[in-house]
């Protein structure tokens, strides 16, 4: 049991900083931010293997769930630049 | 040539510097005490006065108030600004994106929003004796609120911008309150006295889960809750 939990943690860290590496070094902002809510959701398991549930909870709450939306919200506003008629109308080109 | 010797270089003392840090760092943390120093001790033998039975609640609401307290003033610093910068745009030409919503979105939400406020009342009732608490049970409300705005359902439209004010800024004026009341029964500032100290506490989070959550879904919105509808249009390009 204990070397499952130790081979479950080693995973979990490892994935951890690959994932970091791949969200500040990838080219593509939607990737990066989508790595970045995965990101979130996987530390909140760290948290919960660290018995820190509190942390865990707040962290899938806020870092992954309301961070994302607001990122992907925010990335919407920055590569849609121009008026507001304009960025409507290349919505709904693609 | 040079010049691309010269930016290798570069990388290579950058990289050497980077390895200094994490290094110092790491024999930083293998310095460190063991796990016996700390509050932990401390918190566990004061806990039956603290109104909590959660030792994290406890060192949140009561032991360190006043942390928390700055908190709520910092997250509400923040909407200040986004609202300082927030455009009032009030023309609403939405109507011909309603079509475009995915109708499995909205029954989506017809099923989910009574669980998640469910869930949110739960989280804050249960933070005083096990995890959970204000900041996760707003977190979940501000959720409820991106989705709806995400469906464009418009819950805001009988909410004025004085209202909406006042919902951002109750938890403050009310974390204020209770802590210049303690004051005057001859107690420090957020010094609660042990047999007031749970209701003091379950009033500040019940206040404070209400404002983190209009905080929060504001902050998404661009400051203010009811532009939301102007915002979501670009979001869900990318979004769906």
């Amino acid at each position: 049991m204990s070397n499952l939990l130790w081979t479950f943690d080693i995973v979990l860290c490892g994935s951890l900083v690959w994932l970091a590496w791949q969200t500040l070094a990838t080219a593509d902002l939607f990737k990066a931010t989508v790595l970045f809510i995965i990101f979130g959701l996987i530390m909140a398991l760290a948290w919960a293997r660290l018995d820190a549930p509190d942390i865990a909870l707040a962290e899938t709450a806020i870092g992954a769930g309301l961070t994302g939306a607001l990122l992907l919200s925010g990335l919407a506003a920055i590569s849609q630049p121009g008026t507001r008629q304009q960025s409507i109308k290349l919505d709904r080109e693609k | 040539m040079s010049r691309l010797r010269k930016t290798e270089l570069a990388k290579v003392g950058f990289g050497l510097i980077v390895a200094m840090i994490v290094t110092a760092l790491g024999c930083a943390i293998l310095a460190l005490p063991g796990e016996e120093s700390g509050l932990a001790g401390a918190v566990m033998l004061n806990l039956d006065q603290a109104g909590a039975k959660n030792p994290v609640t406890a060192v949140l609401l009561n032991f360190r108030g006043y942390d928390t307290l700055l908190e709520i003033a910092v997250l509400l610093l923040a909407v200040l600004g986004a609202r300082a910068l927030a455009v009032d745009e009030s023309a609403d030409d939405s109507e011909h994106f309603r079509s475009s919503i995915n109708p499995v979105l909205i029954g989506f939400i017809r099923v989910i929003a009574p669980v998640m406020i469910i869930v949110a009342g739960y989280l804050l009732w249960v933070g005083g004796h096990a995890p959970g608490g204000a900041f996760q049970a707003g977190a979940v409300l501000a959720s409820l609120g991106v989705l709806l705005v995400l469906a464009d359902i418009n819950w805001t439209q009988h909410l004025s911008d004085y209202s909406e004010r006042i919902l951002l800024t109750i938890s403050l004026v009310v974390f204020l309150s209770v802590g210049l009341a303690t004051m005057f029964n001859a107690r420090n500032f957020l010094e609660f006295s042990p047999s007031t100290a749970k209701w003091c506490i379950l009033l500040i989070e019940a206040v404070a889960t209400v404002s983190i959550a209009v905080i929060l879904l504001a902050l998404f919105c661009c400051g203010k809750i009811s532009n939301a509808r102007k915002y979501h249009e670009t979001t869900r390009g990318r979004v769906e």
